[in-house]
């Protein structure tokens, strides 16, 4: 048994924290009170890490690589994409999370290539920056219960419907869009579909202003007899039960120890710079055994650490089962409670031990606490999460416990 | 508060309903100091130790354990020897323990099945080294967190005093001299292990295990222990004990036999852990020999403390691994308003919080004593894994009562015992050491 992180993985993460503290630090404040501006930064950035990605021995690392192992443990321990991946977005994440959002071609919707595509689609889709289109006005957590359409005629799709908070839905060069075959099949009609930039029919129709995560465009998309090629479906056009939709919701059990990695870089940033900030005052930081004696802020700074850790230690675990191939969905989902609460409450708490100095603009505290939130909101609010971690603990389905 | 007459006068009808002669006489005022220096009604001498440790004139060289190798991944597979234990352990759990548990906290006494399973067993084997013995042939942490993990889930009281001789082995493993090594771990091979215990605890709030009132001094011929601890379990018994005292202002630990004159015990019963049989430990002038101070050059007694703290998290996470697996199918079969009170969202969803922070402490805890199964610095690991270990413990403990409502307030069903039982995480120091 061993927790710690491996050695190999090291030039990644010093690479990682280089950009965070060289490249998103810098920049941090200023896109997050220039919303809606384009980062121009990052595409020379995001030219380097595909540069770092095509020279990897081992498969690489990022949304678009994500995958769980085929392997059941037969070829031995395995630390490798999915850990990677996870460990990477923390320290991006440690420097900026809206910006990590925007990094070109690190989109959600490539996890979704990646995870569906066919061999075909890949040699087409692969390289290219895909956002993900799942939510509607009337529609969130309730994927199953989405409006837009599409409809077969001759060799196309004909899509319909609105989606909003598409993140980099301006920006990416793709939007893979959910959307049902046949509204009355209920969620094994429901299909993803890559619409490429600039389809006729495709209109984003505004930018969302935010709490966080600034740096990130989030769109609102229209969908109006919108035609896309029918090979661009992603995966089986069957409508078999349950099948479809439960391998579109797989993606989501690699890409929700991601999310938990974000929030954890982005609450171990707040812990550390309050830490800092904390010893300043003098105060004694260090570990005792009776902690109720020392100073009230210095156990709370423990506790949160306490938390922080565990919810790191959860994740690491979620992305190692994907990478040994065990079925992690739930161990996944308690990665994402976990750390999508802690990410708040530390970041929160932060701001609150710092008192006017974290509130204030002049350090990035506040906007931590801002960015933080969206991360216990989506790939999966809290409660979804806690509802999937129920349903697979008591063993009930989604029509018992609703 | 102020007292007002109406206050002193019901005051006065209580106590004069509960026992007039008593304060008639006035003696109920220093009856209720039951500090140190108060009475010392109810403590007895220390029964005879049963088991003499001779002293061994050819003592063998002091043996430290190796660290196991740095490992190159991330990696929470359990090793084959690993696996077998945690399955032979489950199983003596859930045939023993369990069943022995309400009986053995009612009359505060582990059963001879108990004793006689976990000797079988040989616990203690895996703490000694060849040398004295034993099996053991690395440092292993993880496998004592393992172990604990699995009793804990079958009964923390009974694991607790399964643990405790297991945990002076282990400490004299690590800290001992070559004298002391030789002296006492083959008694702990032996078919009948030794009864022991450490004790660290003593009676005062906010108590700080680096800050002892129990004070050591030197004589002529050794050392010289007084004071007062509690909380030391199976200590009406003890063979051995490894009591913690500050000498010339440093925490040590000095080894005591049990027949040792100047010893006073009585019973020091608690909220929980009642099986592994608690007491008060009263040191008056207690003559110790010069090679009763345990440890040599290389004693360390914050790590000695954390080894201590790395195995209490251990039994935080089996008890509440323990509610989890309880209260699953509990609320699966439990119904109200015409359905299984699981498909409650309220419900459901403290199921699932049970789970998160039990695989919060869990991996925090696997985590701390992977690091010092390595050599690696764990200090910071075991003190933030002990922090959120009596944090969350308590929470599962009481939502575990809560989820079984009324019924999990009664002793028909364990969670009461689990609620009682997980409040000593945060609370206790002695007795453990992984």
């Amino acid at each position: 048994m061993n927790l710690e992180i491996p050695g190999k993985f090291a030039p990644l993460i010093d690479q990682a924290r280089q950009v965070a503290r060289e490249v998103f630090r810098p920049i941090s404040r200023k896109y997050d009170l220039a919303e809606h501006e384009y980062p121009k930064e990052l595409d020379m950035f995001a030219s380097i890490m595909d540069g770092m990605n095509d020279g990897a021995a081992d498969g690489g690392t990022g949304a678009g690589k994500l995958a769980r192992s085929d392997s059941n443990g037969g070829a031995g321990n395995r630390n490798g994409t999915n850990m990677k991946t996870v460990l990477g977005l923390t320290e991006l994440c440690w420097g900026d999370v809206g910006l990590a959002l925007s990094i070109p071609r690190q989109g959600l919707g490539n996890s979704a290539i990646a995870a569906v595509a066919n061999d075909e689609q890949l040699a087409r889709f692969g390289n290219t920056w895909a956002a993900m289109a799942i939510t509607e006005p009337g529609a969130g957590s309730d994927s199953a219960a989405i409006r837009t359409t599409a409809t077969e005629d001759g060799n196309e799709y004909v899509i319909n419907g609105e989606k909003i908070y598409v993140t980099a839905g301006e920006r990416a060069d793709a939007v893979v869009v959910w959307a049902t075959l046949d509204r009355n099949k209920g969620r094994s009609a429901i299909k993803s579909f890559v619409v490429e930039k600039g389809t006729p029919g495709m209109t984003v129709e505004r930018l969302e202003k935010k709490l966080g995560i600034k740096a990130s465009d989030t769109a609102a998309i229209r969908f109006d007899n919108c035609r896309v090629p029918k090979q661009n479906l992603l995966g089986d056009p069957d409508i078999s039960v349950e099948k479809g939709f439960a391998g579109a919701m797989q993606t989501f059990d690699n890409t929700r120890p991601v999310v938990a990695g974000m929030a954890i870089g982005l609450a171990s940033a707040a812990l550390q710079k309050t830490r800092e900030l904390i010893a300043l005052t003098g105060i004694d930081l260090e570990y005792h055994h009776q902690t109720w004696t020392q100073p009230a802020v210095t156990r709370e700074l423990q506790l949160m650490e306490a938390e922080l850790e565990a919810a790191r230690l959860l994740t690491l675990r979620a992305a190692w089962m994907a990478d040994n191939g065990l079925p992690n969905s739930r161990e996944a989902s308690i990665a994402k409670a976990k750390a999508g609460r802690v990410g708040s409450m530390v970041t929160l708490r932060c701001v609150e031990l710092c008192g006017s100095l974290g509130y204030g603009e002049t350090e990035l505290l506040e906007k931590w606490a801002r960015d933080s939130k969206i991360l216990d909101i989506f790939e999966g609010t809290q409660q979804i999460q806690l509802l999937i971690i129920a349903r697979r603990l008591l063993g009930k389905s989604s029509a018992e416990l609703k | 508060m102020t007292r007002t007459p109406v206050g002193f006068a019901l005051s006065m009808m209580n106590r004069l309903a509960a026992n007039p002669m008593l304060d008639r006489l006035g003696l109920r005022s220093p009856l209720e100091k039951t500090a140190y220096h108060g009475t010392r009604a109810g403590f007895r001498t220390l029964a005879l130790a049963g088991r003499e440790f001779k002293r061994v004139n050819q003592w063998l060289p002091r043996k430290r354990l190796p660290e196991r190798p740095p490992a190159e991944l991330f990696d929470l597979s359990l090793t084959d020897d690993q696996q077998m234990m945690t399955d032979t352990l489950r199983r003596m759990a859930q045939d023993r323990l369990r069943s022995a548990a309400p009986e053995a906290d009612e009359t505060g006494t582990a059963p001879e099945t108990v004793s006689s399973a976990a000797s079988e067993l040989g616990l203690a084997l895996y703490a000694v080294p060849e040398a004295f013995g034993g099996v053991a042939e690395h440092q292993s942490p993880v496998t004592s967190v393992l172990i604990a993990e699995q009793l804990a889930w079958g009964d923390m009281g009974l694991a607790t005093a399964l643990l405790a001789p297991f945990s002076v082995a282990q400490a004299i493993t690590r800290w001992g001299t070559g004298e002391q090594q030789s002296r006492y771990l083959p008694a702990f091979c032996e078919d009948e292990p030794p009864v022991a215990a450490i004790a660290i605890d003593e009676p005062t709030p906010l108590f700080d295990p680096t800050n002892l009132q129990t004070i050591a001094s030197e004589s002529t011929s050794g050392y010289v222990l007084n004071g007062l601890k509690n909380s030391v379990v199976l200590g009406a018994n003890a063979d051995l004990l490894l009591v913690a005292a500050k000498l010339h202002g440093q925490p040590r630990l000095f080894i005591v036999e049990g027949g040792t004159p100047g010893i006073r015990v009585k019973p020091d019963p608690g909220m929980g852990l009642r099986a592994s049989g608690p007491v008060q430990l009263l040191l008056e002038d207690v003559q110790l020999p010069a090679e009763a101070l345990l440890g040599d050059d290389d004693f360390n007694y914050q790590t000695f403390l954390d080894c201590g703290s790395l195995l209490r998290c251990g039994l935080a996470i089996g008890t509440s691994q323990a509610v989890l697996d309880y209260v699953i199918p509990y609320c699966n079969e439990r119904q109200a308003f015409g359905e299984p009170i699981s498909h409650r969202q309220s419900v459901a969803f403290m199921i699932s919080n049970l789970a998160i922070e039990t695989d919060s402490m869990r991996m925090l805890t696997w985590r701390a004593a992977s690091r010092l199964e390595q050599g690696l610095p764990a200090h910071r690991e075991v003190a933030l894994a002990r922090l959120l270990c009596s944090e969350k413990a308590m929470e599962v403990g009481t939502n575990g009562v809560q989820l079984l409502g009324g019924h999990g307030y009664v002793k028909e069903h364990p969670v009461e015992r689990w609620y009682r039982d997980l409040r000593s995480i945060a609370t206790q120091s002695g007795g453990l050491h992984a």
